[in-house]
């Protein structure tokens, strides 16, 4: 049984309970304990600067060339906070039901308690750092309704929440940096993480500009190294996300957790061609104003222009009359895959379906339109070369998201001690299926408030325990093991990239464990990403040496990948009901919505590494829900 | 559409570089640049060469990671666009592209088209932040800001430092980059305080990392992809003589 470390006391009550008796640290130890924190957007950021203003000593890591580049910078829409600036019945019970509710009653109830108790605190933060939020005239904070909830609780700013909010933490780590409080090493992968007497003392990093490998060592570490949905390759991530930090834990002791739970976001551009490699995200704010619809008949080859108004079918507000185009994201998802399924779908590839502003241009104006969406509908332009003010956009589900992650604690720490997990890399407050502006709220909240707390904590424990070196035998086993396997990949005399299997891959995922999985499709998906694991150890071919080489990185990340995906297909083969974003064909109700199964699978399965092809072992956390009753999550 | 590149090729930063010779066919209009690049690494893999190192990430134009010298131009022909933005109905059958790395002395290659740009972190370690320590924040709407203020701010804060101010200046100029950090900050009331400081600490971290001066030509503008109005520089002059003026 999972030991989640759920403080004492009632669901108001627990975070402050756990702050007051949490253990500190003097600060004339902290200049002697070391953190590392890999990982640079939101939530690595913001933790390596919260612990460095304490007076700890930071050793931050990131793939990138600058720390500002995380993928934190491309999240659009929004960030959620319960502030009720709009005297519109918002709580902070409200947002936490919302998120639970949201989550599919999958997410444990005293961590999401805490993520919607510590939002209003956040824009507090963030308007201290200069984050330009948008603002009404008189000067005060505006907000917009996203998706899965009835209040206006979205703080924005343009369609570059994500950039801004990220800026913000940038600009307070660089701050640190020039304090000497964190070393920031860019251009640097974690490619193993070390282990002594079963606590988490540094890792092996490799430094991609030379390609030298490196010990560092520490007393604890963090990883807020984001999500997995690249494994998918085509997806809305950047090019560089990957699941190597998190994985190479999980190898060595880390659980992971609702690892199959992907989201697949609603409105990204769709695919159109073979060399395609990204499917764009546009923000999930357009659906405020934007009108979702496919033509009524199958196979009809009009342009959306041209089709009229009777022989539309807006789906979303059909089928769910209360949230309409703000169903979640799960929901409209799933709902755009059955039209475009039933052969409804539209554009050259028939894989989409049209997002339409002409009613809200016809209603408000084309420069109120502008003021909310310009670089929405020019990035549009700039990508299809369509002007969406005169047609609707063509928009598609694309792997977004990533609820699952390593399995954390309250304290957001992992099966291993001394191991945290923060921001998208963690499974913890999600559940099934995330909430639109939910992302950046966590990893801003579990980096600046929560982290600060409970990592402290840890590392009192630590103070009086001998310092681990870069001499120890850990850290010559785990640098001989990558440097290994970079040997490998090099002189694997293949024929085929790592691109290749990552594609492949990508594909099979998409088909067998994407928005809708069986249970054939999963085990045959097993066999499948066996076979192409074997093919991957002969077939690869790397050219190129072993200083910069970005082909040598991607060959690291595309191995991970491939044993990450067969963990999903597990996953979403063990559990046999709907839930969220995961929906199993065969647990469904009358109306095609998921069918919760919550007497034999309320709990988050974790998931333990036996060793390269051994089954993983699954540990149950049972959830008990006592502030919210389970019920059936309608939308309709 | 098939297309004859030249493309630079550099081992490091001590090493000469060249231009070499590549064709690609069977280029498709919808493909972007960055894709047409992969096209040409697979078959690059294919033939057992190293790739052409190029940086990217992000692939929406946000993050600010990619940055090629397109046919002269930082980012290619298209003006306020990225490089991974750009299409290849950009482009005809027939063409040559030359592709260059972002060229600037605070801009040491790595390999290829891979530059180093950490002297932008320096610049903004130098003081483009507002010191709010965390956790002891005021209520936000305890500070409330001017619509048009904080629409302005947003303007200056687009900025995803990717260079192509830099590389396109004939003077390797990072004023639009340093300008549009201090008018970020200095429009907003929170970002009032530190004002002096903070300009003559980053103007003079800019110039200690070998930053050119701005001689006025507006080309980063053009260049700019969030379309950054080098009306910053000027507002940044202005902080700058302010600040020295009252400096005590």
């Amino acid at each position: 049984m999972m030991n989640s470390k759920i403080p004492e006391g009632a669901i108001n009550e627990k975070w402050s309970n756990y702050k007051a008796k949490a253990q500190l640290v003097n600060p004339a130890h902290r200049k002697k304990l070391n953190v590392i924190v890999v990982g640079t957007g939101l939530a690595g950021a913001s933790c390596a600067a919260s612990l460095a203003e304490q007076g700890y000593n930071i050793q931050s890591f990131c793939f990138q060339d600058s720390p500002r580049r995380a993928h934190s910078v491309a999240a659009q829409g929004g960030v959620n906070a319960a502030k009720n600036y709009k005297n519109d019945g918002d709580s902070v019970f409200r947002m936490f039901y919302d998120t639970i509710k949201g989550g599919d009653f999958r997410s444990r109830e005293a961590n999401v308690y805490r993520l919607a108790e510590c939002s209003a605190n956040l824009i507090d933060q963030a308007v201290a750092q200069g984050v330009p939020f948008a603002r009404e005239y008189s000067g005060y904070l505006n907000n917009r309704s996203f998706g899965g909830v009835q209040v206006s609780r979205t703080f924005y700013a343009r369609g570059q929440t994500g950039q801004q909010l990220m800026l913000g933490a940038y600009q307070a780590f660089m701050r640190q940096v020039g304090k000497g409080k964190i070393k920031s090493h860019t251009r640097h992968e974690m490619l193993e993480l070390v282990v002594i007497d079963g606590k988490a003392k540094g890792i092996i990093a490799r430094n991609l500009e030379t390609g030298a490998l490196e010990r560092h060592v520490a007393d604890a570490v963090v990883l807020a190294t984001g999500g997995y949905g690249k494994v998918y390759y085509l997806s809305t991530l950047a090019m560089g996300c990957n699941s190597s930090a998190i994985w190479r834990a999980h190898k060595k002791g880390a659980y992971m957790a609702g690892v199959s739970w992907i989201q697949f976001h609603p409105t990204c551009l769709p695919q159109v061609g073979a060399t395609q490699s990204k499917l764009t995200l546009m923000s999930e704010s357009l659906r405020n104003d934007g009108r979702i619809w496919v033509p009524k008949k199958a196979g009809d080859d009009r342009r959306p222009n041209d089709i009229p108004e009777e022989e539309r079918d807006y789906y979303l507000e059909r089928r769910y009359p209360t949230f309409g185009n703000l169903a979640p994201r799960d929901i409209a998802s799933r709902a755009a895959k059955e039209r475009i399924d039933a052969g409804c779908g539209i554009g050259p590839m028939k894989n989409a379906v049209c997002l339409d502003f002409s009613k809200a241009i016809a209603e408000q104006g084309k420069e109120a339109i502008e003021a909310k969406y310009s670089n929405l509908f020019t990035m549009y332009l700039k990508i299809n070369g369509i002007d969406a003010y005169k047609e609707p956009m063509l928009i598609s589900p694309a792997a977004h998201f990533t609820m699952g992650g390593l399995w954390v604690d309250y304290n957001l720490m992992t099966t291993i001690p001394g191991l945290f997990a923060l921001g998208e890399a963690n499974f913890s407050d999600h559940g099934a299926n995330r909430l639109g502006a939910n992302s950046l709220l966590q990893s801003c909240v579990d980096g600046y408030f929560i982290a600060p707390y409970t990592i402290p904590d840890y590392l009192a424990g630590e103070l009086k325990n001998a310092k681990a070196t870069i001499e120890d035998p850990a850290f010559i086993e785990a640098e001989n093991a990558v440097r290994k396997q970079l040997t490998q990949f090099l002189n694997t005399d293949g024929h085929l990239s790592a691109d290749y299997f990552h594609k492949t891959i990508g594909k099979l995922l998409y088909d067998k464990c994407g928005l809708s999985r069986n249970k054939e499709n999963l085990e045959q998906a097993i066999i499948d990403i066996a076979q192409l694991r074997i093919s991957f150890e002969k077939d690869l071919k790397i050219t190129g040496d072993d200083t910069l080489n970005s082909e040598l990185e991607k060959a690291g990340r595309v191995a991970d990948y491939l044993a990450l995906a067969e963990l999903m297909c597990y996953d979403a083969l063990q559990r046999e009901e709907s839930c969220g974003a995961h929906f199993r064909e065969e647990f469904q109700t009358a109306e095609g919505e998921a069918l919760r199964n919550d007497d034999n699978f309320c709990y988050v399965s974790a998931w333990e590494f036996k060793g390269k092809n051994i089954a993983p072992e699954l540990h149950k956390e049972p959830l008990v829900f006592e502030a919210v009753k389970l019920s059936v999550r309608s939308y309709k | 559409m098939k297309l004859h590149l030249k493309i630079w090729r550099q081992l490091n930063a001590a090493s000469k570089g060249e231009m070499i010779e590549y064709e690609v066919s069977e280029v498709s209009e919808h493909m972007s640049f960055l894709e047409m690049l992969d096209m040409l690494n697979e078959s690059l893999i294919q033939r057992g060469e190293r790739v052409i190192e190029f940086d990217h990430d992000c692939r929406e134009g946000i993050c600010g990671q990619c940055g090629i010298m397109i046919n002269g131009r930082a980012h290619g022909p298209l003006t306020h666009t990225t490089t991974c933005q750009l299409h290849m109905r950009s482009f005809k059958d027939g063409d040559t592209i030359y592709l260059e790395p972002f060229r600037a002395s605070a801009f040491p290659i790595l390999r290829d088209l891979k530059v180093n740009r950490k002297s932008f972190d320096s610049i903004i370690e130098a003081g483009g932040y507002i010191s709010a320590a965390i956790g002891q924040t005021p209520e936000a709407n305890s500070i409330p800001v001017s619509y048009e203020a904080s629409e302005a701010a947003f303007d200056s804060a687009a900025c995803i430092g990717c260079g192509a101010c830099v590389a396109t200046c004939k003077n390797s100029s990072a004023a639009l980059f340093t300008s549009a950090k201090i008018n970020h900050l200095v429009q907003l009331p929170q970002g009032k305080l530190e004002a002096a400081d903070r300009v003559l600490s980053m103007v003079s971290q800019m110039d200690a990392m070998g930053f050119g001066n701005c001689s006025n030509t507006e080309a980063c503008e053009v260049e700019c992809p969030q379309d950054i109005s080098v009306l910053n520089i000027g507002r940044m002059n202005y902080e700058y003589n302010k600040a020295l003026l009252l400096r005590k």
